[in-house]
């Protein structure tokens, strides 16, 4: 069935459809709707869950921490200023390989005050061990947050799930919404092998030496590189039950292209319009779309990146002191692999500033004509 | 209270409760074996940093009999209700949750937390062995330090000069079921209040006298002489709180002067005449409007055996 709905309800019906048992989460705009609309789902008895209604963010992920635990599905969203107030938790999430699924509504971080998009606030979480993705679309939310859930409960990873506040998360569009019995089908109730038993009493997360730290570190980073194969296992299951098909990576357009751009979000859709326009008028240029940001999606970029394509990246965020953060983690996948592709960095749409097809345009042409000069950032639409 | 309250599983006597990696005379393993021994088998753990985290063993060892949670350290409150939630929702709602948190997790960082979940009137039993100072990170004041008290971020000539924080009052302000204080010097009565907590729904909350030698600066022989002593000077009165209104207070002490107490350890040391004749007479008023709490609502006094 279709029907036309937010981007925050595409997420709460996904919520819904997971059949998740424990909800916890704290209003934020642009994520409030939300737990307003989890909160009524579980009102009516059409989802049966506990939703605890906590006191703050910290204490939400905490709340799944101990949920998670028991071996229960669990689910929080949250935007900026909540995101960083999890900060510390997220690493108990992840060091505790608990598949915790969150959505983060991007939304730029104070100081100033603003509740206006941009995804600083998850990539500076970037080395939490949370998987995330970035969508672009409901529909995307929608099958990204039942997916999330399959990926983090095989990988024992927890997963976020990204999309960009009041551009996507209060748009409205039309949505195929799954048939439980499919969702059923696709998404069995989680079998946990470790969790709080009282018939079989263990300890977790206890104090920990140097003798042992470190290999659970590395079962963690091994955990991520087993990532896009069970990524790529599970979309393909979801293809042949829904008919829709993801990947890390998402190209148009980009096999004779001269520019190609990179982008996530609704950037990325903004910049597909402006690619389609170009090419009405001859221009070559093409986009590859990231959509996945942990594991950092290596492989499928290499496999796209060429040396004789002009690339842009596109950052909705800053990292003050260095730039982009996707233009640098670009940048370190080419050198470790010894592949010389320059890349321009392009820093837009902070705060919610508009990027708009005019922008995309014209950041295509000047990456087409750049002469080799890649070392300045370049700011999109920056008064004077 | 009734005897009759305490079950006699003896757990703990089965199940040993060695090999943890606390200082010879530590109350809280003291407070830890005979809570457990009230609450059985069918218990699960949830402690923030703290002693109690430390020295239930460093991993893979492991002392806890019954499942054991870790939480960061301002997390203790939020991740019981968590487990709280998981359980119900995966059909053991007769588990015991509790919570177990030194002072510095429970009225200091967890306090936000600890409001919440007690408002929520979360099934859960919070127990903070009260130890009156962040003792794992090496003794620095938490609000929970009285004043007059050494610590190594009130040292001598700065010592600690506030009051201790009432969490207690705190507590039966949330109107929650069950608010009580127990020590290890009465034994009886701390078992009998766990039975009852444990025999109520709700959020139920205990606050235990915990003596720490390092800490106090005391003898490890003397935790339980002490922890006596602050009973019987009034220091730590020994009470409970129902639905945040019927006060009894648990125990008629002999009001022994709070010199006494105060001497026994050397976070004390530094005190003058006078500043131990200022704590008795704060000490009075308080305890004075405890009973005068407790009068009001009915006392019910509770034989406890010398030893
Ligand atoms: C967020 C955070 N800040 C600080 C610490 C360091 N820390 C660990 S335990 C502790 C004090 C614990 O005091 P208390 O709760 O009274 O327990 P005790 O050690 O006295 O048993 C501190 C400050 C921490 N683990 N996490
Ligand atoms: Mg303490």
């Amino acid at each position: 069935m279709k029907r036309v709905i937010s981007g925050n309800e595409a997420a709460s019906l996904a919520v819904k459809l997971s059949r998740v048992q424990v909800i916890s989460a704290y209003p934020i705009t642009p994520q409030t709707t939300i737990a307003e609309k989890l909160s009524e789902l579980c009102g009516s008895g059409e989802l049966d869950a506990k939703f605890v209604k906590v006191e703050s963010e910290h204490s939400a992920m905490a709340t799944l921490i101990g949920a998670s635990s028991t071996g229960v599905r669990t689910f929080t969203a949250t935007s900026a200023q909540g995101l960083a107030l999890m900060h510390e938790l997220l690493f108990w999430a992840s060091g505790a390989r608990l598949p915790i699924v969150l959505v983060d509504v991007n939304r730029a971080m104070a100081a100033p005050w603003t509740i206006w998009c941009d995804q600083t606030d998850s990539l500076a979480q970037r080395d939490t061990g949370f998987l995330q993705f970035y969508c672009w679309s409901n529909q995307e939310i929608l099958d990204s947050v039942i997916c999330a859930f399959k990926i983090a409960e095989k990988l024992l990873l927890p997963c976020m799930v990204c999309y960009d506040g009041f551009y996507i998360s209060h748009t409205h569009e039309a949505v195929e919404i799954p048939e439980q019995s499919d969702v059923d089908k696709f998404l069995p109730p989680r079998d946990a092998e470790y969790r709080l038993d009282t018939k079989d009493p263990r300890t977790f997360s206890g104090g920990t030496l140097p003798a042992n730290f470190m290999e659970i570190r590395y079962k963690l980073q091994k955990a991520f590189e087993k990532a896009p194969d069970v990524i790529n296992t599970t979309y393909g299951e979801f293809d042949k039950l829904f008919g829709r098909s993801y990947s890390a990576v998402e190209p148009y357009y980009t096999d004779d292209a001269e520019a190609v751009l990179l982008a996530s979000g609704s950037a990325a859709s903004t910049a597909f319009h402006a690619i389609r326009k170009m090419r009405q008028s001859g221009i070559k240029a093409g986009l590859l779309r990231l959509r996945q940001f942990r594991p950092f999606p290596e492989k499928e970029l290499l496999s796209y990146l060429k040396p004789n394509i002009k690339y842009g990246v596109l950052d909705r965020d800053l990292s003050p002191g260095t730039g982009g953060v996707i233009a640098q983690e670009i940048r370190a996948i080419l050198n470790r692999n010894n592949v010389r592709i320059d890349i321009n960095e392009f820093i837009a749409g902070l705060g919610g500033r508009d990027i708009t097809v005019d922008n995309v345009t014209e950041i295509l042409l000047k990456v087409r004509d750049d002469k080799g000069d890649k070392l300045q950032i370049n700011w999109v639409g920056l008064k004077n | 209270m009734d005897r009759e309250l305490l079950n006699d599983n003896d757990f703990l006597r089965d199940s040993g409760f060695c090999g943890h990696t606390a200082c010879p005379g530590c109350g809280e393993k003291i407070l830890l074996r005979h809570v457990l021994d009230v609450l059985g088998p069918e218990t699960v753990i949830a402690a923030p940093a703290g002693c109690a985290a430390v020295t239930d063993g460093i991993f893979p060892h492991t002392v806890s009999p019954v499942p054991f949670l870790h939480t960061a350290f301002g997390a203790v409150a939020s991740g019981a209700a968590g487990v709280r939630a998981g359980l119900d929702m995966s059909g053991r709602e007769n588990v015991t949750v509790l919570a177990w948190a030194g002072d510095g997790a429970t009225f200091d960082i967890g306090l936000g937390p600890l409001s919440a979940i007690a408002e929520r009137n979360e099934n859960i039993i919070y127990v903070c062995y009260d130890n009156e100072a962040y003792m794992n990170t090496g003794v620095q004041r938490s609000s929970a330090t009285p004043s007059g008290s050494w610590t190594t971020t009130t040292p001598s000539g700065r010592l600690k000069s506030e009051p201790k924080k009432n969490i207690d009052l705190i507590m039966a302000s949330h109107k929650i079921p069950y608010v009580a204080t127990a020590s290890p010097a009465f034994l009886d009565d701390l078992k009998m209040k766990v039975a009852k907590a444990k025999r109520l729904t709700g959020f139920r909350f205990l606050r235990l006298f915990s003596p720490c030698p390092p800490g106090w600066k005391s003898d490890p022989a003397d935790s339980i002489t002490l922890a006596r002593l602050a009973v019987e000077s009034n220091i730590f009165p020994l009470f409970e709180i129902e639905d945040g209104e019927r006060w009894s207070l648990s125990y008629e002490s002999s009001g022994v002067p709070v010199a006494r107490y105060l001497k026994t350890q050397g976070r004390f040391r530094y005190l003058s005449d006078d500043d131990m004749a200022r704590i008795q007479r704060e000490t009075d008023r308080d305890y004075n409007r405890l009973k005068s709490l407790h009068q009001y609502n009915g006392y019910q006094k509770i034989v406890v055996e010398e030893q």
